[in-house]
């Protein structure tokens, strides 16, 4: 059983049921669920969790869904790796990279999907839905086909190629909307009004899909043999990842599963050309001004994000830093990353590395922070942004002397 | 000059269920001020104590942000769409 007492507005603190609620019917601010830890606590320890399920399951008691096998592609527990050669190159001795591009569809968004889906289920929709960048519409469509549910996927029509086939693969309707993110996720909501009984796993059902992120705060801690790291970068769209993971570790502390998940720092990573939480943060602003965005990393590409403020209120309040990437960085810190750990993430992580890179430069992240960095999605959804920066380093006929003229044409470079 | 409103589900319970309301309006504040006379409450819905939109309501006048635009200044014209929705949606 899970211990979910309700829903309840962040802003006004108005109670709600859980249901298929998102929004406060006063206030307009989110809705949050609300568990009972006391009743957590008893429940769970170190041992009842690994001996749960490979995958964000074995947490199910602080999330706001059952397990449902039917919908399940095993979602979460990807690696946490120890980067040795990136920290080095970055000065950083203690560095970790959370690998969630071996998610079942290439991103995290398995680990919000799969709840989100598993509560649309219990409340007895048919029907799944969803905005997307595209890295949720790939995770939507899949899960919903393995669910039997039919669904209705909205995203910007400029896309990634990858991320198209990806979603349309599975058989459903996609609607791939003139306009941007944020245009697509204002029709969802306009769609959601008119469409009650459809599950639109970020609106509607967008308090316990959000949930879903917690489990990248919970795998990290146990990985590290139940403690929590000094700092970790997460990659900032909506903002909803990183006040999710800084939620996730404040909650394994108020359970006892951990001693220090209250002083983690949170940083955030957002690319230049749509940084409207990185400009607050520089700013000193209580505000966040929408922007257009025009990057390379779609997937981070939200105008106006609906968790911006509370992303903002994390970073400053954990002493964290934000950073904002160019798109020839993006493709650096793609490679980087490649190069050093061979890890392929998409445009995202390559903000995130990039911005882990500056942030230890500036000694914002301390050279022996126990530090980890979110690479949050497969670098296959988004070959098209790395253009012609990668391709073959020669192309010979099949003779040995043509190998052998590359290779002294190599020697010669070198030397 | 006439204009139409979209309701979200949300204010729907002071708008005996109306999903669309026509009224007149020159700036979307006259907007708030007209829906208002009609359907007392839905004013302090939008606007906070100092009379400024609330942070998570987002207006769109012909599909643009009005924070973009001139905010509750910002001008109508002859049966223009105005939608109000909740800011607080999708992403990640």
């Amino acid at each position: 059983m899970t211990s979910v007492n309700g829903l309840a507005c962040r802003e006004c603190g108005r109670a709600y049921p859980a249901e298929a609620l998102h929004v406060c019917d006063f206030c307009f601010g989110p809705l949050e669920v609300v568990y009972d830890y006391e009743a957590i606590a008893k429940k769970v320890s170190r041992a009842s969790i690994e001996a749960g399920p490979l995958s964000i399951w074995r947490y199910h008691e602080l999330l706001p869904a059952h397990e449902t096998s039917t919908i399940d592609l095993r979602a979460g527990f990807t690696p946490l790796i120890r980067a040795e050669r990136l920290g080095e190159e970055l000065g950083l001795t203690n560095l970790w990279l959370k690998d969630d591009t071996r998610n079942p569809t290439g991103s995290f968004k398995d680990r919000v999907v799969a709840v989100a889906l598993a509560k649309a289920r219990e409340l007895g929709f048919k029907v799944a839905s969803c905005a997307s960048t595209g890295n949720l519409a790939n995770s939507v469509a899949a899960h919903a086909a393995r669910a039997g549910m039919s669904a209705y996927v909205f995203i910007p029509s400029n896309l990634e190629h990858v991320k198209i086939a990806m979603t349309a693969i599975f058989d459903l309707k996609l609607i791939a909307v003139e306009g941007n993110y944020d245009d697509v996720n204002r029709l969802c909501s306009e769609i959601a009004s008119e469409h009650t009984d459809w599950a639109f796993v970020n609106v509607n059902v967008r308090p316990y899909y959000s949930e879903g992120s917690k489990t990248l705060a919970f795998e990290v801690a146990e990985q590290l043999g139940w403690r929590a790291p000094d700092h970790v970068v997460v990659p900032v769209g909506s903002g909803s990842q990183l006040t999710k993971i800084h939620k996730g570790f404040l909650e394994l502390e108020k359970v006892g599963l951990i001693e220090d998940g209250g002083h983690v720092r949170i940083s955030g990573a957002q690319a230049e050309g749509c940084s409207p939480v990185t400009t607050a943060f520089r700013d000193g602003a209580d505000q966040i001004r929408p922007v257009r965005p025009n990057t390379i990393a779609k997937s981070l590409a939200i105008g106006n994000p609906a968790d911006g403020w509370y992303a903002l209120q994390v970073v400053r309040e954990t002493n964290g830093g934000m950073g904002s990437i160019t798109d020839p960085e993006i493709v650096e810190a793609i490679q980087l990353l490649a190069r050093t750990e061979g890890i392929f993430a998409e445009t995202a992580g390559g903000v995130t590395v990039a911005t882990l890179a500056k942030l230890a430069a500036e000694g914002v992240i301390g050279r022996d922070e126990c530090v980890v960095a979110y690479i949050t999605g497969n670098g296959l959804k988004t070959v098209e942004a790395l253009g012609d920066t990668v391709g073959p380093s020669v192309v010979i006929p099949p003779t040995l002397a043509a190998f052998s003229e590359f290779e002294r044409d190599q020697e010669g470079a070198i030397s | 000059m006439s204009v139409t409103v979209r309701i979200p589900t949300q204010l729907r319970p002071l708008t005996a269920g109306e999903g669309e309301i026509v009224l007149e309006a020159t700036t979307v504040r006259e907007v708030i001020e007209g829906l208002e006379g009609r359907h007392p409450g839905i004013g302090e819905r939008l606007l906070d104590e100092s009379g400024e939109l609330r942070r998570f309501v987002n207006i769109f006048v012909a599909d643009e942000d009005v924070r973009f635009l001139e905010g509750l200044n910002t001008p109508l014209t002859q049966g223009q769409s105005i939608s109000i929705v909740p800011a607080v949606a999708g992403g990640c």
